[in-house]
């Protein structure tokens, strides 16, 4: 791709990072396809999908060929975040998981934009996708959680469980230099808690800590389901080694 | 347009009742006519037989529930797309088809009929949708055989309806056979690769291609003697031409490109007839195509229980929305923004 710096300027880490974070939710997303709960929310679904899908192909390519790390890297080289590897639940449980994360890259893409690294040329065209992603995820929180009493006792749900994987976004990554990651946390969190109360639901409590400790992800400790959905996403490229498609 | 007179000017539900005066049905009923021998397109307010929007309600609302249960075989390879390449292309197309969906519901729904209505028609199995989608996508190749095929089926079908006489589903069609063609263009594109790629991979796109071919040439429908709306579909100038006769097109236009794709057709009878014009070929299984229809093919059930599942299974999602909204209804700033 021509907007691709020279391969010794990018730092690789980050680049696997941010990518893989893209990668891993674009097809948690995917899963979605004909599952939706109304016909809107396929498209919606699958643009998000769509957006999140270019921006970890130019990462990926940023740090080598993006099939090759997509289809051949094992779980534990992957670098993604924890909670966008969480399995889709219902429909709340998407829609939380979308919300924390769509914020945060939100915020993130806003930083590394206006920024001179690197990933300031995507991040500048990521922002506006990652500004609609938001959007779409605070307009369901929102109805889903002052909805109906069973809606908002599956988004109050949703929230808690997902809660303990936010802090492991605002670890900082190695490679990214100018973003200074508590104030990034600092204003993930009052955005966060606002849509909470707005949506009639309580911030939720508990550590935020992730399934290991904070940042886990990013050194490849995953968890349990990641393995499976990878095994489904790498078995065909897998069975026929050297091919192109 | 010259309905136009005829309109019921007054709007609404009543546009759809039989006028009273059997004076005015047959002036209602001869301009109806004069427009469609026109080529003048019926506007949703125009007057129309009951028997024409019901013809044209169970048409778009099955082309509709296709583009919908079509989602499924191709989302099945979602998850594992070999490329990240291919996997954008195929979310972008299965994304396409649910926009599809939604253009002819809509135009369906000016016709008097709900959206709702008509899913749950297709939930409870009293309307149906194309006969390919109940054939299973078995490997990786049938996502291009799928664009391939039952695409370029579906292009060959669906290009004559941009001049259909009904408006709102003629431009909803020119939206979609621009779209339809892109897919179709990527399908062949896709077992083109596979075609000229590894032994095991041309093997895959052979077997696709074994596979789809004879259920795409049952998409153009019963042949013309056995076609029961046909006749009717003609004269109101809903269809343009008969089901053998896109069926021959499509043919036609197969053959040079299975060709150039390096694959080879299942039909031991398909040869040119210098005679005709055109390609010859052998006899479809016209009972396994019957059977299909009935709820017999290998995946109606499969199909149907996820459509149903889906819709089932995001009800307190819809709910949850209704219920926003009308909490906010009053709300000057806008439904939920802060």
């Amino acid at each position: 791709m021509t907007t691709t710096p020279p391969a010794d300027t990018v730092p690789t880490a980050a680049a696997l990072a941010l990518g893989d974070d893209a990668l891993v939710l674009s097809h948690r997303l995917g899963e979605w396809a004909g599952h939706a709960p109304v016909l809107e929310e396929e498209v919606a679904l699958a643009n998000i999908a769509l957006d999140l899908l270019g921006q970890a192909r130019l990462l990926l390519s940023m740090a080598g060929d993006e099939d090759e790390l997509a289809f051949l890297r094992e779980e534990r080289a992957f670098r993604n975040l924890q909670l966008v590897e969480q399995p889709n639940g219902d429909f709340a449980h998407t829609i939380a998981r979308q919300l924390y994360f769509s914020v945060y890259q939100h915020l993130l893409h806003g930083r590394l934009a206006s920024g001179e690294g690197p990933f300031a040329p995507l991040a500048g065209k990521a922002v506006k996708e990652a500004a609609y992603h938001r959007d779409h995820a605070e307009q369901w929180t929102l109805r889903l959680g002052d909805g109906t009493d069973e809606s908002h006792a599956r988004m109050q749900r949703a929230v808690d469980v997902l809660w303990r994987y936010t802090g492991e976004m605002f670890q900082p990554v190695e490679g990214i230099d100018d973003v200074d990651w508590s104030a990034l946390e600092r204003t993930w969190l009052e955005v966060i808690e606002d849509v909470l109360r707005r949506a009639t639901l309580t911030v939720p409590k508990g550590p935020r800590s992730g399934a290991w400790r904070a940042g886990a992800g990013r050194q490849g400790l995953h968890t349990e389901p990641f393995g499976r959905m990878l095994a489904e996403m790498q078995h065909l490229h897998r069975s026929h080694p050297g091919a192109t498609w | 347009m010259a309905t136009a007179a005829a309109r019921d000017t007054a709007g609404g539900p009543t546009a759809y009742d039989a006028p009273a005066d059997p004076g005015d049905a047959a002036a209602l009923q001869s301009a109806f006519d004069a427009a469609v021998a026109a080529d003048e397109r019926i506007e949703p307010r125009d007057w129309m037989p009951d028997a024409y929007r019901a013809t044209l309600v169970r048409q778009i609302a099955q082309h509709a529930h296709s583009e919908i249960i079509g989602m499924q075989p191709e989302a099945n390879w979602i998850t594992r797309a070999p490329s990240l390449r291919r996997k954008a292309i195929l979310m972008a197309k299965v994304q396409d088809e649910a926009g599809h969906g939604l253009y002819l519901y809509s135009a369906a729904e000016t016709l008097g009929v709900s959206r709702d209505e008509l899913l749950d028609k297709l939930h409870a199995g009293r309307q149906k949708y194309s006969s390919i989608f109940n054939y299973p996508t078995l490997t990786w190749a049938d996502v291009g055989a799928i664009g391939w095929l039952v695409d370029g089926a579906a292009i060959t079908n669906q290009v004559p309806l941009c001049r259909c006489s009904y408006g709102p589903y003629a431009r909803a069609m020119v939206r979609i056979c621009k779209e339809e063609s892109f897919h179709q263009r990527q399908g062949y594109e896709l077992l083109l690769a596979l075609s000229k790629g590894t032994p095991e991979q041309h093997a895959m796109a052979q077997d696709a291609v074994d596979r789809w071919w004879w259920p795409s040439l049952m998409m153009f429908g019963p042949p013309d003697d056995e076609s029961q709306h046909s006749a009717q579909s003609m004269a109101w100038k809903i269809k343009r031409h008969s089901n053998d006769e896109l069926r021959q097109r499509f043919v036609d236009i197969c053959v040079p490109q299975a060709e150039s794709l390096g694959l080879t057709l299942p039909d031991p009878d398909l040869r040119w007839n210098e005679e005709r014009g055109h390609y010859d070929f052998g006899a479809i299984d016209w009972p396994e195509f019957w059977e299909v229809l009935k709820g017999n093919g290998p995946c109606n059930e499969q199909r149907l229980s996820r459509r149903r599942k889906a819709h089932e299974e995001g009800a307190w999602v819809r709910d949850a929305a209704a219920a926003h909204a009308a909490k906010h209804r009053n709300d000057t700033t806008g439904a939920t923004r802060a």
